[in-house]
């Protein structure tokens, strides 16, 4: 095993190579981003028109749960813990992952939870259909017979996740070449050592949510219900304790690629790396004290709500710093437009723009109006679906080449580009407006004046889910017939260590440290 | 035209007809295309849609700044155009003053924001209460100290939404009573639910409070225009949940004093009507009205109901069996499922309609028939 | 490779992830609930009162309403016997809500206090409440279950009118297991 990769199946089974299980990781998350994908079309072809056309109303709540589901577990998730995998160490010129055994392991055990997450859509009573929020008593003492499973597929995504974050802080904390002190990292390992922290401290509360499920359920306890002194409103703190540093463990890595790629294609060093980094890490301290902003509807004392809205508010100042910054790169740069770059501006773009619904959303008083409609879909899906999907897709196409050794079509991605881009602006742009005339979330049907953006909305869907399976063929095509490249440095103005091992990527890189100066 | 030309230009078509024969549904309704929030017809919905448009305007000019910045650097520093890139990456000054901005920004907007929730939380010295209580999938409203209360459920019906039958122009926004509140009223709600948790959402009152089972919300509005608002649950509870809207009929205080009157009475009568004996045909009629208002969300038009979730009523022990043991479920409800005791939402007349209609629909050829006074006496223990 | 530093950072992350989870398992619910004690968050009330000093303020009164409501399928016949009271602060004021077991089977209930508005719940005081115990009734049973309450003298000026709401559980099958267990 000292020299290449085993032959057939036991190479991927039997795995410690932190490129494989990168490799891995982020087959296994677009299959998921595929799955989720085609339930998402699913719920936009029967949003299509008033009427229930294609499904029941039963099985719609089942779509939504499960779209949701997984692609924040299962899609997002794993495609960046697959970077991670595959980048972290040739970032910090290590020979691989600190813990290459567990980190098999952590991603062999996520086929088996999503399996039996999906298996459910054929037992009796259906999928889990309370939503990915899974509020109680809708999801205890009203659940299908099938949460279950459900919970104990969380609870093995949870341990995947875990041992995936610590292997994360071990590999950052005790392999980085000599030279390599925390503040000369690359910003992708920044953004990671910080979101391994945030989900250190969050998977496990998500785990004991539904531990505390299960117990309800199925051993007569009462945490979440009111008839034996528990409150179904402790669920929802519980669940957004974990469910608000979830978001910034989603975001965090995707801010760290494109503090790569735009630096990369404007010639010019990343402005401000320093307040960049303390901008991550006030992000994420922030994050664990805005949760009930989630909840602004639920009945809370004045006081409450106030200091949440004020709390949330300043979340602003160090996500609009990190905006500022990448401008400033771009400023006064040497622009080219690679599609990973093009994917890169569209992030700037639209991430700032969930961003400044966010802090409409921050507004309590608004909020009023906003909560659980559309315009709440709205925004989550610019900042989930523009920010980590757009910025992962960037990272596939601007890292692909060094990965295999091939060039990606350069006009296919642009196609692609636009297509995304467009799509992605039919799809959820209208859908601030049907959530401001008062269109609520999670419903399988809808009153008729909400017809014309929902039938926009689903036409844009369709065009979206299409740009994907092109994304698909593109990369399946490089790595089949790409043009090769073998030069270091697929790209002129890339900088970092990953970029001066050989083209492609040696199957093991860094045996021996570099020196980092 | 070749065929296969024709069903794409049909397929590109279908929709843009679609949109132009709903438009005639809505010929009148200015809601279509609608882009932003309705201002409301209470002081707290004008107050939440203008802190509303004065964030929305900070954004926007915010953002024509920042994208400006960044749509001039890719116009003007392209490579192509032979721009050579600077090397500066640091600037304390700037850095100082765009933290320092967006900053005083907050505070601008939090002000209006905190005055505005101010209001949203003024509940005291109201003039009514009314008690709205969610239930999976319908609500029921009472008029606290007046002994009015009732169900307010959709009335659109199963062929509209599975589209044997064309739309009419509410859609899925009609209901079986609205709730009438007077104008120019402080009216409080007391919400809560029964089984999970609902959200009461009606968007031109500028409301919307999560119903909890076992936790009293309260909010409040003084609705300035009479007319008729429509609005609905906000909180994820099932596979009713799009279909459990809420209408509110606001009337002048006269007018609304005399619906009360009016209202006080037909209960009375109703109670009145449970001695009455009817025929099998009069309460298998008005059964199956009531059953597919108030049962068929679960157990399905055919009776058939969703297995492994909500039972059938085909042929089961419950509709065919001892009608005391019917008497008692429909009555009681079950405890840990998401059978409701019905006895305190239906009337007598309704309840015997529903239980006649299950023992004689769909086969269940029992030949039962259960009356009104049946029903009270059940209720009272005999 | 050297494993050691790896090794002691897995068992201290790893057990930084346990007492995570320890942490929302048993330190957040009774840290909600005592939170929700201090700033009536919910509108949760306390449990029996000790009467401290008497010492009525006659110079105001407050509206005390009361709603009943039946959680589920509760098929009980629950309500309160009188709608409203006007009571000054510091007077024990006693009320009764009726309650009757329709049903051919025992029952044993609980029921959950909840006052509105929420910053009320701290000035709201029962010194005897239905709602401490569990109420057992046979079938067809009816009682008057009683409440003496006052309401603090240092109430908030701006409330005037407080609602006591109550939802009323089935715990027939909890209560069985906790008696079968007790025997």
């Amino acid at each position: 095993m000292a020299h290449g990769p085993a032959k057939g199946i036991g190479r991927w089974l039997f795995t410690t190579n932190h490129k494989d299980i990168g490799t891995m990781y982020l087959w296994f998350s677009f299959a998921m981003f595929l799955l989720g994908g085609f339930f998402a079309m699913v719920i936009r072809a029967e949003l299509f028109q008033p009427g229930m056309q294609i499904i029941r109303p039963e099985f719609f709540n089942q779509m939504t749960t499960m779209h949701g589901l997984v692609m924040v577990f299962g899609a997002i998730m794993p495609a960046f813990v697959g970077l991670a995998n595959w980048l972290i160490p040739m970032m910090i010129g290590a020979p691989d992952m600190a813990l290459p055994r567990m980190n098999n392991l952590s991603f062999w055990i996520l086929p088996f939870a999503f399996a039996l997450l999906a298996s459910t859509l054929f037992m009796e009573g259906g999928a889990p259909n309370f939503g990915w929020t899974f509020y109680a008593p809708l999801s205890t003492t009203y659940a299908p017979s099938t949460v279950n499973y459900f919970i104990f597929g969380v609870h093995i995504m949870g341990a995947s996740s875990i041992m995936g974050s610590i292997n994360i802080i071990a590999t950052v904390l005790n392999m980085r070449a000599p030279g390599m002190t925390l503040m000369k990292m690359p910003m992708f390992v920044w953004t990671w050592l910080i979101t391994a922290f945030l989900l250190i401290a969050v998977m496990p509360v998500l785990a004991g949510a539904v531990t505390m499920m299960l117990m309800d359920i199925n051993f007569g306890t009462s945490f979440f219900d009111a008839a034996g002194g528990g409150d179904p409103v402790l669920f929802q703190h519980v669940f957004w304790f974990f469910g608000h540093p979830e978001v910034y463990i989603i975001i965090l890595p995707a801010f760290g690629v494109i503090s790569h790629i735009i630096p990369t294609f404007s010639r010019k060093p990343l402005f401000g790396y320093s307040s960049m980094v303390y901008a991550t890490a006030s992000i994420a301290f922030l994050s664990f004290i805005v949760w009930a902003h989630h909840m602004f509807m639920v009945g809370m004392p004045i006081g409450g709500e106030l200091y949440f809205m004020y709390a949330t508010m300043l979340i602003a100042v160090p996500t609009a710093a990190k905006v500022f910054n990448w401008v400033s790169t771009m400023f006064r740069g040497s622009l080219t437009y690679e599609t990973p770059m093009l994917f890169a501006i569209a992030f700037v773009i639209l991430f700032t723009i969930g961003g400044f619904t966010g802090l409409m959303l921050a507004i309590a008083p608004s909020d009023v109006q906003y909560h659980d409609s559309y315009f709440v879909v709205a925004h989550f899906h610019y900042v989930m679906v523009a920010g980590a999907v757009f910025s992962g897709t960037a990272a596939v196409y601007y890292w692909l080449p060094k990965w295999c050794g091939r060039m990606y079509n350069e006009t296919m991605g642009k196609v692609q580009f636009w297509i995304s881009f467009i799509g992605f602006n039919i799809t959820f742009f209208p859908q601030h407006f049907l959530g401001l005339a008062g269109m609520p979330r999670r419903y399988a049907d809808y009153a008729l004046q909400f017809s014309d953006w929902n039938m926009i909305s689903s036409i844009g869907a369709f065009i979206y889910g299409a740009s994907q399976l092109l994304f698909m063929f593109n990369v399946i095509r490089t790595i089949k017939a790409g043009t090769p490249v073998s030069e270091p440095k697929t790209w002129e103005g890339a900088e970092g260590l990953e970029w001066t091992v050989a083209t492609p990527a040696p199957y093991h890189t860094f045996s021996t440290p570099p020196e980092v100066k | 035209m070749s065929r296969r030309a024709r069903m794409l230009f049909a397929l590109v078509l279908a929709p843009v007809m679609s949109l132009a024969s709903m438009g005639q549904a809505l010929a009148e309704d200015a809601q279509r295309w609608a882009v932003n929030m309705p201002k409301g017809v209470t002081p707290v919905s004008n107050a939440i849609y203008d802190i509303h448009m004065i964030i929305f305007w900070i954004c926007v000019v915010i953002g024509i700044g920042v994208f400006g910045v960044m749509f001039y650097s890719m116009y003007a520093h392209r490579k192509s155009r032979g721009a050579v890139a600077a090397n500066f990456h640091e600037n304390t000054t700037a850095e100082i003053v765009w933290t320092v901005i967006p900053a005083l920004l907050l505070i601008v907007m939090a002000i209006p924001a905190t005055s505005a929730l101010l209001s949203v939380y003024d509940t005291a010295e109201a003039e009514m209460d009314i008690k709205i209580t969610g239930y999976q999938w319908k609500w029921q409203y009472e008029y606290l100290g007046e002994d009015v209360a009732y169900m307010s459920e959709l009335t659109t019906p199963e062929e509209e939404i599975y589209n044997t039958a064309p739309k009419s122009q509410y859609y899925l926004q009609e209901v079986s009573q609205a709730l009438v509140l007077p104008a120019k009223t402080k009216v409080r709600f007391l919400i809560t639910a029964k089984d999970v948790i609902h959200s009461w959402w009606v968007p031109d009152l500028g409301v919307k409070k999560d119903a909890i089972p076992g936790l009293v919300n309260e909010t409040w509005a003084y609705i300035e225009e009479p007319g008729i608002y429509r609005g609905e649950c906000a909180e994820l509870c099932g596979k009713g949940h799009a279909f459990m809207p809420i209408v509110i009929n606001v009337l002048e205080k006269e007018e609304y004093n005399a619906w009360l009157g009016k209202k006080k009475a037909e209960v009375a009568a109703v109670r009145e009507l449970a001695k009455k004996t009817f025929t099998l045909d009069e309460l298998m009629a008005q059964g199956e009205i009531a059953y597919n208002r108030s049962c068929a969300a679960c157990h399905q038009i055919n009776g058939e109901g969703i297995p492994g979730v909500f039972p059938g009523m085909v042929g089961s022990a419950i509709t065919v069996g001892d009608v005391k043991g019917h008497l008692d479920i429909v009555v009681n409800g079950k405890s840990g499922t998401a059978m409701q005791a019905f006895g305190g939402q239906l009337s007598e007349v309704d309840l015997a309609a529903i239980i006649t209609y299950e023992r004689n629909a769909w086969g269940n050829a029992t030949g039962d028939l259960v009356q009104p006074i049946d029903v009270l006496k059940f209720k009272q223990g005999q | 490779m050297d494993n050691k530093p790896n090794r002691s950072l897995l068992v201290k992350l790893l057990g930084g992830a346990v007492c995570m989870f320890l942490f929302a398992m048993f330190v957040m619910p009774p840290l909600y609930d005592m939170f929700c004690e201090v700033t009536g968050i919910g509108g949760k009330t306390g449990g029996p009162y000790e009467v401290t000093e008497a010492g009525v303020d006659v110079s105001r009164t407050v509206k005390v309403q009361f709603v009943a409501t039946n959680n589920a399928a509760m098929p009980w016949q629950f309500s309160p016997k009188v709608y409203e009271v006007e009571v000054h602060p510091g007077e024990p004021t006693e009320v009764a809500f009726y309650a009757k077991n329709r049903t051919h089977r025992d029952m044993v209930a609980q029921a959950i206090p909840n006052v509105t508005p929420f910053n009320a719940a701290e000035y709201f005081h029962k010194t005897e409440c239905f709602c401490f115990n569990q109420q057992p009734l046979k079938a067809g049973e009816e009682a008057d279950l009683p409440l003496v309450f006052i309401v603090d003298r240092d109430l908030p000026k701006a409330v005037t009118t407080i609602t006591l709401s109550y939802t009323l559980f089935d715990i027939t099958s909890r209560a069985g297991d906790s008696l079968a267990q007790a025997n």
